[in-house]
C-alpha cells in the first residue's frame, strides 16, 4: 500500500538547513496497523505529513497504492488526499460552526456527492463510531473523546485507502484514549490500513507494528501482538 | 453558474457565523451609508453655496429699448422703438435650447391697490412665470404665476412682501384674498421676497397677457430678460452669452428697422461679462467636492479591504482543514469570494437604502443657507456601491488566493 525508498527532507531554518529525514525506507501492506514512535524532533510528524501528501520530500520516492506521489500540483494533491487518505488530528480539527453530521460529510462534499447521499453516508459512519444520537450537535457540545470519534468518522467518510492519525490520543485522558484506540482497532479489523504517530508506548502497544524513529532514521521496526484496547476500557 | 451546493455551504457559513457576518455587514453597510450621506452633503453644500452667490442672477442678459439716434431706411431719428409680443416669441423659440429662464413684461407705473380700508401705490407689471427665477425672488407664501395663469388669462397677482405688509399686516393672510388694482379685482396667489430691496418688494406681478389686455395694448411688451443654460467654464459661458446677445440684438435691429450702428435704440446688458469670479468659484467647488467624493470612496475601499483580510486570516485554520479533506484551491477561493460578495452586496444594499431613505426624509427639511436639497444621483449611488463590492472582492481575492495556497500542514499546526 505504501512504499517509501530513501526519503530525505530538510527544512530551511534561517541560514541553517535542518536535515529532518535522512533516508527512510519503509513499506506498509494493506490492512496493517502501524505506529510510528519517536521523541519530538525525530521526524515522525514530517514523515506522516509526507505520507499524507501535506508535504513533499526533497529526495527519494513515495508510492501510494501504486501511484507515484511526486511533483503534484495543488489540484492533484487535493484530489489524492480526498481519494486516498483520511486524517485524524491531535486537536480534532473539526469545523466549529458545522454540526457533527456536516463535519463528517465534508470530504464527500468535495467529492461532489449529492447532499442526500452525503447525509446518509455521514450518518452511517457516525453510527459506526457510536455517535448517531449526536449528529446535530456542534463540536463545542461534545466531549474530547466524542470530537475525536466524529473526526474518525469524517476520516472514514470518503472510504480512503489509508487512515493517518497524528497523536490521535494526545489531547485525551487515558480512558478516553483507550476507547478511541478500541475504535481504531475495530476499523483496522475491517481491513483498513492505519498509521498512527504517537509518543505514548501504551498506545503503540495497541498496534500491530511499531516503527521507532530517531534523528531522521528508522532504528527499530517490529511486529507485535497488539494489546486489545477493549480489555482496558 | 448556480451551484446549489455551494449556496448551501455559504448560507451555512453565514448563518452559523452570525457575529462575523453581522460585523462585516455592519462595517460595509455603514461604510456605504456614510459614503452616500457625505456625497449628498457635499452636493447640498454645492447647491447651497451656488444659491448664496446667485442672489443677483449673475448670468442675466437683458434687452430694452429707447428712441433711435440715427436715421435709417427713411425712418426719422428719435423714433420710439417698442418690442412686440412676436419678437419675444421668435427669440424664445429660436434659442429654446440655449435659454434656461426667460421673461418679458408689461409695465404700468404707479397702480393703486386696495384691500378693505387699506391702500397703496405700487408698480404693476405683467410678467411671465420665470420672472421669479430671473429676479431671484423667494416665495414666502402661496405660489408664483404659472403657465396656466398665462393661458387662462387669470386675474391673479403675486405681491411683494412690502405690499403684503402694507395691505394685510400679516402677510400669511394675503393668499386667497381679493384686492383691487386700479379698481379691477385680482386674487392674491403668492407673496415673495426679492433680494433687490424695498423697490423690488413693492411690486405687483400679474400674468403678462391680462395686464397688456387691460391696458388695451395686447402686442406691446417691455424689456426681455434671459438666462442661458449654465456652463462650468467661464470663457465658454462668456463666449456663448456674447454670441447670443449680439445675434438677438442684430435680429431685433433688423426687425425694427434700426441702424446697425445705433447704440441707443436697442440695448442689452450681459451680466456674464465681468462675473469671472463666480464661475471660478463654481468650478473650484466642483473640483473640491469631487475630491471629497473620491477620497471618501478610497477610505471606503480601504475599510472593506481590511475586513476581507481579517476574515480570511481568521479562516486560515478552516481552510487548512478543508484542504486536508480534499478541497481544491479553486474551491477555497470561490467559497471565500462568493461569501464576501454576497455579504457585501446585501449589506451594501441595505446601507444604500437607509442612506437614501434618510436623505428623502430629512433632506428637504434642512433649513440652512449652506446646505440645500442634499441629494445623490441614483446612478452615482449604485456605481459607488458596485465599486465597493468589487473592491471588497479584489481585496478578498488576494488573501483568499494566498490562503488557498498555504500548505494545510502550516494552517493546521497547533500553536
Amino acid at each position: 500500500m505504501i512504499e517509501i525508498k530513501d526519503l530525505h527532507k530538510s527544512y530551511q531554518m534561517g541560514s541553517n538547513s535542518l536535515h529532518v529525514l535522512k533516508g527512510i525506507d519503509f513499506n506498509v501492506q494493506k490492512g496493517e496497523l502501524v505506529s510510528i514512535m519517536g521523541s519530538s524532533g525525530s521526524g515522525k510528524s514530517t514523515l506522516l505529513n509526507i505520507i499524507g501528501i501535506l508535504d513533499e520530500a526533497d529526495q527519494g520516492t513515495y508510492t501510494l497504492d501504486n501511484t507515484l506521489i511526486k511533483n503534484l500540483n495543488e489540484k492533484v494533491a487535493a484530489e489524492y488526499r480526498n481519494k486516498f487518505l483520511g486524517f485524524i488530528f491531535q486537536s480534532f480539527n473539526l469545523i466549529n460552526y458545522k454540526n457533527a453530521i456536516d463535519n463528517v460529510s465534508l470530504p464527500l462534499y468535495y467529492q461532489g456527492v449529492a447532499r442526500k447521499e452525503r447525509s446518509e453516508k455521514a450518518l452511517h459512519y457516525l453510527e459506526k463510531v457510536g455517535l448517531a444520537d449526536w449528529a446535530t450537535h456542534l463540536p463545542n457540545e461534545l466531549s474530547g473523546g466524542q470530537k475525536q470519534r466524529v473526526a474518525i468518522a469524517r476520516a472514514l467518510a470518503s472510504d480512503p485507502k489509508v487512515l493517518l492519525a497524528d497523536e490521535p490520543t494526545g489531547a485525551l485522558d487515558t480512558k478516553t484514549s483507550y476507547e478511541v484506540m478500541e475504535l481504531i482497532q475495530n476499523i483496522n479489523d475491517e481491513g483498513k490500513t492505519i498509521l498512527i504517530v504517537t509518543h505514548e508506548p501504551d498506545i503503540a502497544q495497541m498496534t500491530k507494528r511499531i516503527v521507532d524513529l530517531k534523528d531522521g532514521l528508522i532504528i527499530n521496526d517490529t511486529y507485535i501482538e497488539p494489546v486489545i484496547a477493549n480489555a482496558h476500557v | 453558474m448556480f451551484d446549489i451546493e455551494r449556496w448551501e455551504e455559504i448560507f451555512e457559513a453565514i448563518s452559523k457565523n452570525k457575529l462575523r457576518t453581522f460585523l462585516t455587514g455592519l462595517s460595509v453597510g455603514s461604510g456605504i451609508f456614510i459614503l452616500i450621506i457625505l456625497l449628498a452633503v457635499a452636493d447640498g453644500m454645492k447647491n447651497g453655496t451656488k444659491k448664496q452667490f446667485e442672489r443677483d442672477i449673475a448670468t442675466k442678459i437683458s434687452f430694452w429699448t429707447a428712441s433711435t439716434s440715427k436715421e435709417y431706411k427713411g425712418f426719422n431719428i428719435n423714433r420710439w422703438i417698442s418690442f412686440k409680443n412676436n419678437d419675444y416669441n421668435y427669440v424664445t423659440d429660436q434659442y429654446k435650447d440655449e435659454i434656461e429662464y426667460k421673461t418679458t413684461d408689461f409695465r404700468n407705473w404707479g397702480a393703486r391697490a386696495i384691500y378693505k380700508d387699506k391702500n397703496g401705490s405700487y408698480q404693476f407689471r405683467g410678467v411671465m412665470p420665470d420672472m421669479l427665477f430671473v429676479t431671484n425672488a423667494t416665495l414666502n407664501a402661496g405660489r408664483f404665476i404659472s403657465e396656466r395663469d398665462i393661458s387662462n388669462n387669470a386675474k391673479v397677482v403675486a405681491i411683494g412682501i412690502r405690499v403684503a405688509k402694507d395691505l394685510f399686516t400679516d402677510y400669511t393672510k394675503a393668499v386667497g384674498e381679493d384686492i383691487k388694482i386700479n379698481n379691477i379685482k385680482f386674487k392674491v396667489i403668492g407673496v415673495f421676497t426679492d433680494a433687490g430691496g424695498e423697490r423690488a418688494n413693492s411690486m405687483l406681478y400679474s400674468p403678462l397677457p391680462i395686464v397688456a389686455q387691460l391696458y388695451n395694448r395686447p402686442r406691446d411688451v417691455g424689456s426681455f430678460d434671459f438666462t442661458l443654460q449654465p456652463e462650468d467654464d467661464y470663457n465658454l459661458a462668456l463666449q456663448k452669452s456674447e454670441k447670443f446677445a449680439e445675434q438677438v440684438k442684430t435680429y431685433l435691429q433688423k426687425k425694427h428697422h434700426v441702424h446697425p450702428d445705433d447704440l441707443k435704440a436697442i440695448r442689452f446688458y450681459n451680466a456674464v461679462d465681468g462675473n469671472k469670479d463666480l464661475y471660478m468659484l463654481n468650478l473650484g467647488m466642483k473640483v473640491f467636492f469631487w475630491g471629497i467624493g473620491i477620497l471618501t470612496l478610497i477610505a471606503g475601499i480601504v475599510g472593506v479591504s481590511n475586513i476581507m483580510l481579517i476574515i480570511v486570516k481568521e479562516r486560515t485554520k478552516e481552510i487548512g482543514i478543508r484542504k486536508a479533506l480534499g478541497a481544491q484551491p479553486k474551491s477555497i477561493v470561490k467559497m471565500i469570494l462568493h461569501e464576501s460578495i454576497f455579504v457585501t452586496s446585501i449589506s451594501g444594499g441595505i446601507g444604500l437604502i437607509f442612506a437614501l431613505a434618510l436623505l428623502a426624509l430629512v433632506g428637504p427639511k434642512i433649513e440652512t443657507d449652506f446646505i440645500l436639497n442634499p441629494n445623490v444621483e441614483f446612478g452615482v449611488a449604485i456605481i459607488t456601491v458596485l465599486l465597493l463590492i468589487i473592491a471588497g472582492a479584489v481585496a478578498g481575492y488576494i488573501p483568499a488566493r494566498h490562503a488557498s495556497k498555504i500548505k494545510p500542514i502550516i494552517a493546521l499546526r497547533d500553536e
